[in-house]
């Protein structure tokens, strides 16, 4: 009865504090990004030019925009680890499409969305339905979707001569100086930015996240939101499908392999909580980025790719490490603001 | 009101970390009933699989397919037997498949440098064990994450196979020959039977693994960590020591299984097994393992790989290309929790439409009685 009580005056100093927090990690790494390329610039004066940063940011654009669904996902205490088996399904498929049927450009983006939006509907709909943890059910589908692919695929690969050239276009075009690419995952990070930010619907799901049966009394629909997050999980992998064709314009059932974790990786970099209730899409799209910047600086400074692995799991770790510290330490100044109320 | 729902979120609240666990009454019947049932289940799958293998292929049933099942899937069964120990803590170690290649590549490298073969196997099997070791601090002591920690993990220690051998395949051109007797493993089975070395290897692990889960306080203690670490910790269990140790001895046998892959291949180079730590997950899962900790047992494990093996011989024999195993395996594993999650769910809205019937007509009256006063 009496724990409601000192709970009011707690987080009332704790929310502003809290998003303080939030917006240094994200500047974190942004500032990391661009330390990264400052470093490697000094090593190599080529890497600072145009054709190597669209580069940067074209490289980084089909995980970030996997990243931004994936947010959704793990911000309600859930994981999508199919979103790289969605991503080669839906590439192919738009790619033979074209290449049989002819199907005006636009339509390839509306199917490639569509089916990716599909997977996410059985997704969503296994694991808040029938209620079985999500890392199951999206593991399974994985696999089944990876062999779906590769079913369809049976040899017969999309090569570039098969794709509209105006398809291919979005791949290497750009407005500005800026890849199409890094244009259309830039509004989609926006998009879906503002609306974590802003949008009680959205909102709702770092309380899914954070307490999940706090959640449920709050009634919050829980298992709506978690559903509408897996299917926006879907369609924008469908989606990087449809990216992927554009900018490789050749498919075949290897699209996308090992993506998932390459994913969850970026947006754990990036802030994204594993275990749910806090990070943002911009985060992970950063997370992408500085993952594909120092994957990029390494090849620009010591022409050998084989340190990049190793380089970028070691980040890895260390980001959840500084994570870990930076909560604790919130967490204990939360703790001593709380102290003068609290009589246990 | 608040007297109503308060005591229920706080019951609530404690499960938190097992969002399908509502209070139901299969958690009070003793282990071994609840697994029968899924157990049994695996037995008649494997029937199934064998009779659907035997009577599909005219070669099914023979020395070849055993001992050929047992090389193609012995080595990612025996990394399955650390994984369930340590996903029945309720943690998960998915950098198992790279800590395999970590230590075929140390081996690789050090036979290249011109060890002799004893201290390059010891070296892969230390490396194994520091790799255990980094992931067991960082989760046991740290407290951090395992999925995140064993991402990270997973991408380091493919990432130092990778430094160690680049692109070359060992032993390479001018290279010496790994000993005939370290890669006789991978052609001719145990002496006196028909079963691959690895087959060998995993049932004794699975027995040892049994035993300890099964039968020592030690493994009893492993639910109760994967129940309710909190509560573990209160009645004395040491969480993080156990944690840690598991995370040692999964780097230990997932090295080992590196050796095994690499005399069994007479090579290696640094994208063995890759991809696997998935696959691994999913036969632990398939054998009755609880994503979620506190529930599986070895014999589901051993059932669920021998299924896999056993589904993957078959389908090679009938030349069914293999994406389609793929689809199959993938479609077992989502049987695998919605078949019963889907009873548990019966049960529960059954139990759950009695309960709220009263707790509803207190809700519907609240407003009214605000409203009249």
């Amino acid at each position: 009865m009496t724990a409601p009580a000192p709970a009011a005056p707690v987080q009332a100093p704790g929310i502003p504090r809290m998003a303080r927090f939030l917006r240094v990690r994200e500047a974190g790494t942004l500032a990391l990004v661009l330390l990264v390329f400052l470093l490697t610039t000094l090593k190599n004066h080529n890497f600072a030019s145009s054709g190597s940063i669209q580069q940067l940011l074209v490289g980084a654009s089909l995980i970030a925009l996997l990243g931004v669904g994936e947010t959704m996902v793990i911000v309600t205490r859930n994981i999508d680890l199919s979103v790289g088996s969605t991503l080669g399904l839906s590439a192919f498929v738009v790619g033979d499409l074209f290449r049989s049927q002819h199907i005006p450009v636009w339509s390839g983006f509306v199917i490639a969305i569509a089916i990716g939006a599909a997977v996410g509907v059985v997704n969503g709909a296994i694991t808040t339905l029938v209620r079985v943890p999500s890392l199951v059910v999206t593991l399974a589908m994985l696999y089944i979707i990876r062999g779906l692919d590769s079913k369809l695929v049976n040899g017969s690969i999309v090569v570039p001569g098969q794709v509209p050239h105006a398809f291919i276009e979005v791949g290497y075009q750009t407005v500005l100086g800026i890849p199409w690419l890094a244009i259309i995952v830039a509004v989609v990070v926006a998009i879906v930015g503002y609306a974590m930010r802003t949008f009680r619907p959205a909102r709702e799901l770092y309380a899914i996240g954070s307490n999940p049966d706090a959640a449920a009394l709050a009634g919050i629909p829980s298992a709506r939101r978690v559903f509408v997050a897996f299917v926006t999980s879907g369609a924008l992998a469908g989606l990087g499908g449809a990216l992927f064709l554009a900018l490789f314009a050749q498919v075949d059932n290897s699209a996308g392999l090992g993506y998932e974790l390459n994913v969850v990786a970026a947006a754990v970099v990036g802030g994204v909580a594993i275990f749910g209730g806090s990070g943002t899409v911009v985060g992970a799209a950063l997370g992408a980025l500085l993952l594909n910047t120092i994957q990029q600086g390494l090849v620009a400074v010591r022409s050998s790719s084989f340190w990049d692995e190793a380089i970028a799991g070691g980040l890895l770790l260390a980001a959840i490490s500084i994570d870990r510290l930076l909560a604790l330490r919130v967490a204990r100044s939360l703790r001593s603001a709380e102290g003068a109320h609290r009589e246990l | 009101m608040s007297s109503e729902t308060a005591p229920a979120a706080a019951g609530a609240g404690m499960q938190g970390a097992r969002p399908e666990a509502p209070a139901e009454p299969t958690a009070r019947q003793p282990l071994w009933q609840q697994a029968a049932r899924w157990e049994v289940g695996l037995v008649v799958v494997l029937i199934g699989s064998l009779i659907f293998g035997s009577s599909e292929s005219s070669t099914f049933d023979s020395q070849t397919t055993l001992f050929y099942g047992g090389i193609n899937a012995g080595y990612i069964a025996i990394m399955a037997l650390p994984m369930m120990l340590i996903v029945v803590t309720a943690e998960i170690d998915l950098s198992v498949a790279s800590t395999l290649g970590m230590a075929g590549a140390l081996l690789g490298d050090l036979w290249h440098h011109g060890w002799g073969i004893w201290p390059a196997l010891i070296a892969a099997l230390v490396v194994g064990v520091l790799g255990g070791t980094l992931n067991g601090v960082l989760v046991a002591k740290a407290g951090l994450p395992s999925i995140a920690v064993t991402i990270g993990t997973l991408t380091l220690y493919r990432g130092i196979a990778e430094i160690l051998l680049g692109s070359q395949t060992i032993p390479g051109v001018g290279d010496r020959s790994f000993p005939v007797w370290f890669t006789k493993i991978g052609v001719v089975p145990v002496p006196g039977t028909h079963l691959s070395y690895t087959t060998v290897i995993f049932i004794v692990l699975a027995i040892i693994c049994g035993v300890v889960l099964h039968a020592t306080p030690l493994g009893r203690s492993l639910y109760a960590i994967g129940l309710q670490p909190e509560a573990a910790r209160f009645a004395g269990i040491r969480v993080t020591r156990i944690k840690f140790w598991l995370f040692v001895a999964s780097g230990l046998i997932c090295a080992f299984a590196g050796i095994l892959l690499t005399a069994q291949n007479s090579s290696v180079s640094y994208n063995a097994g890759y991809g696997l730590e998935l696959n691994v997950v999913a036969i632990a899962l398939f054998g009755g393992v609880s994503i979620f900790g506190g529930k599986g047992t070895v014999i589901g494990v051993v059932l669920s790989a021998t299924i896999v093996a056993t589904l993957q011989m078959a389908m090679t024999q009938m030349t069914i290309d293999p994406n389609v195993q793929e689809i199959v395996i993938g479609v077992l594993l989502l049987i695998s929790v919605v078949v019963p999650s889907i009873g548990k769910l019966a049960r529960w809205s059954a139990a759950r439409a009695l309960r709220s019937r009263p707790l509803q007509s207190v809700r519907t009256a609240l407003p009214l009685t605000v409203r009249t006063k």
